[in-house]
């Protein structure tokens, strides 16, 4: 008989309504439906959640530490997205 | 690649920055780490065992629905575990395997048995005592998978703690009979519980790479002196006695002086020659054989289901 745990899922959690979905773990499960089983017993058993997602991890498609470098630069030297690269004038108050 | 890749691991450890499972490793980095965490998790779920051999008889409704919920806490740590390990390479049924052979280790205490209520009530005060300390290092391991996992663990286990000292407390403070039963129960579990943070520093072969790595932060010794000076004033709150009579404060050193667990009992145990070693893995292969025909069923039914999606 074939035996294995069935594929893994990486599971998120969003605390109550209003608040980001945060990635809180992994587990094995067979189908959608044992997947949201299984994280709802693994990771909420003390009011961690009131919502929670559920997504194959071979699904995620994830950058590379190796580029790090070549991929993440582009941000790095556009200090214009900041608002402290601009100055504003003294008197004209809070912006 | 490797030359590179090594600096930037060195790089990263000096910083106390975290290694996650994409980033370059050594190969014996990655080895250690399967072996330690693997061995955690499969202690896990191995020390449902003794528990569970207590919550048919539990003295109370409350006492039973109090150990449900912490046997259950223990398989999902067990869960975390076997997840973290497997980011690193190795799956769940090769660690399964090499747990159901015989193969991988798991903590040395869970061959002990589970005499008298008491000693749920010592394990969760002394065993998970001995863990949370091991386990609160571990929430600033190096690796990232690992470090997470010991937070949600540590959350979870100080109920553990707190539960077993109540139950320690009840008896302690009932009748002659149920005191009784707590002091044995201390006697019997005290140097098993001084076992569970390793060999001496001296002796213990895989201490110094642990630490190189940061994987651990404290040594097998540390660790143990800081349990044992926690633990004394428990015992006496109790009015309860340490089994160790050459236990004394030692002023100097700011801690207790006491006996070492006898090392030669902690191998013969770790070798497959404990009281209850037969009995915990023919627990575990039982339980995953009968479990067979449910992995089967739903992973038939997953195929069922998307054969329909594809279909429509």
């Amino acid at each position: 008989m074939k035996d294995n745990q069935g594929p893994m899922w990486e599971v998120f959690v969003q605390k109550k309504a209003g608040q980001p979905f945060v990635h809180c773990g992994n587990l094995h499960a067979f189908d959608k439906e044992m997947a949201l089983q299984n994280a709802r017993d693994l990771y909420t058993r003390r009011g961690e959640g009131m919502a929670l997602w559920v997504v194959l991890s071979s699904n995620i498609v994830s950058s590379s530490p190796e580029d790090i470098g070549s991929f993440f630069e582009p941000s790095n030297d556009k200090i214009f997205r900041h608002p402290t690269f601009y100055q504003i004038p003294d008197g004209v108050g809070h912006m | 690649m490797s030359v590179n890749g090594e600096e930037v691991f060195e790089g990263k450890l000096a910083k106390n920055d975290i290694i996650e499972p994409k980033d370059w490793m050594p190969d014996n980095y990655r080895k250690h780490l399967i072996r330690q965490i693997s061995q955690h998790a499969h202690s896990e779920i191995v020390g449902m065992l003794p528990e569970g051999n207590w919550i048919t008889r539990a003295p109370s409704l409350r006492a039973k629905l109090v150990l449900l919920a912490k046997v259950q806490d223990e398989g999902g740590h067990g869960l975390y575990l076997y997840t973290a390990a497997e980011s690193l390479g190795i799956s769940r049924d090769e660690m399964l395997n090499a747990l159901h052979t015989g193969k991988a280790k798991y903590s040395s205490i869970f061959n002990y048995p589970t005499l008298t209520w008491a000693d749920i009530g010592a394990i969760g005060w002394l065993v998970d005592g001995a863990a949370i300390m091991n386990q609160v290092m571990l929430q600033r391991t190096s690796y990232g998978p690992y470090a997470r996992a010991m937070v949600r663990i540590c959350k979870e286990e100080s109920f553990h703690q707190r539960q077993g000292y109540e139950v320690m407390t009840k008896l302690s403070f009932g009748t002659p009979e149920q005191k009784e039963m707590a002091q044995d129960a201390l006697n019997r579990w005290w140097y098993p519980t001084l076992m569970m943070f390793g060999p001496p520093d001296v002796e213990s072969p895989n201490s110094d790479n642990a630490i190189k790595w940061r994987i651990k932060r404290e040594t097998n010794d540390q660790l143990r002196q800081r349990f044992v000076n926690q633990t004394i004033t428990q015992i006496e709150y109790l009015g309860l006695t340490c089994p160790d009579t050459n236990l004394k404060w030692n002023e100097a050193k700011k801690g207790y002086d006491f006996s070492e667990p006898n090392w030669v009992e902690f191998k013969s145990v770790i070798h497959g020659n404990g009281p209850c070693n037969k009995e915990r893995l023919e627990a575990r292969n039982k339980a995953h054989k009968d479990g067979e025909w449910v992995r089967a069923a739903a992973m038939a039914f997953a195929d069922k289901q998307n054969e329909s999606t594809i279909a429509a």
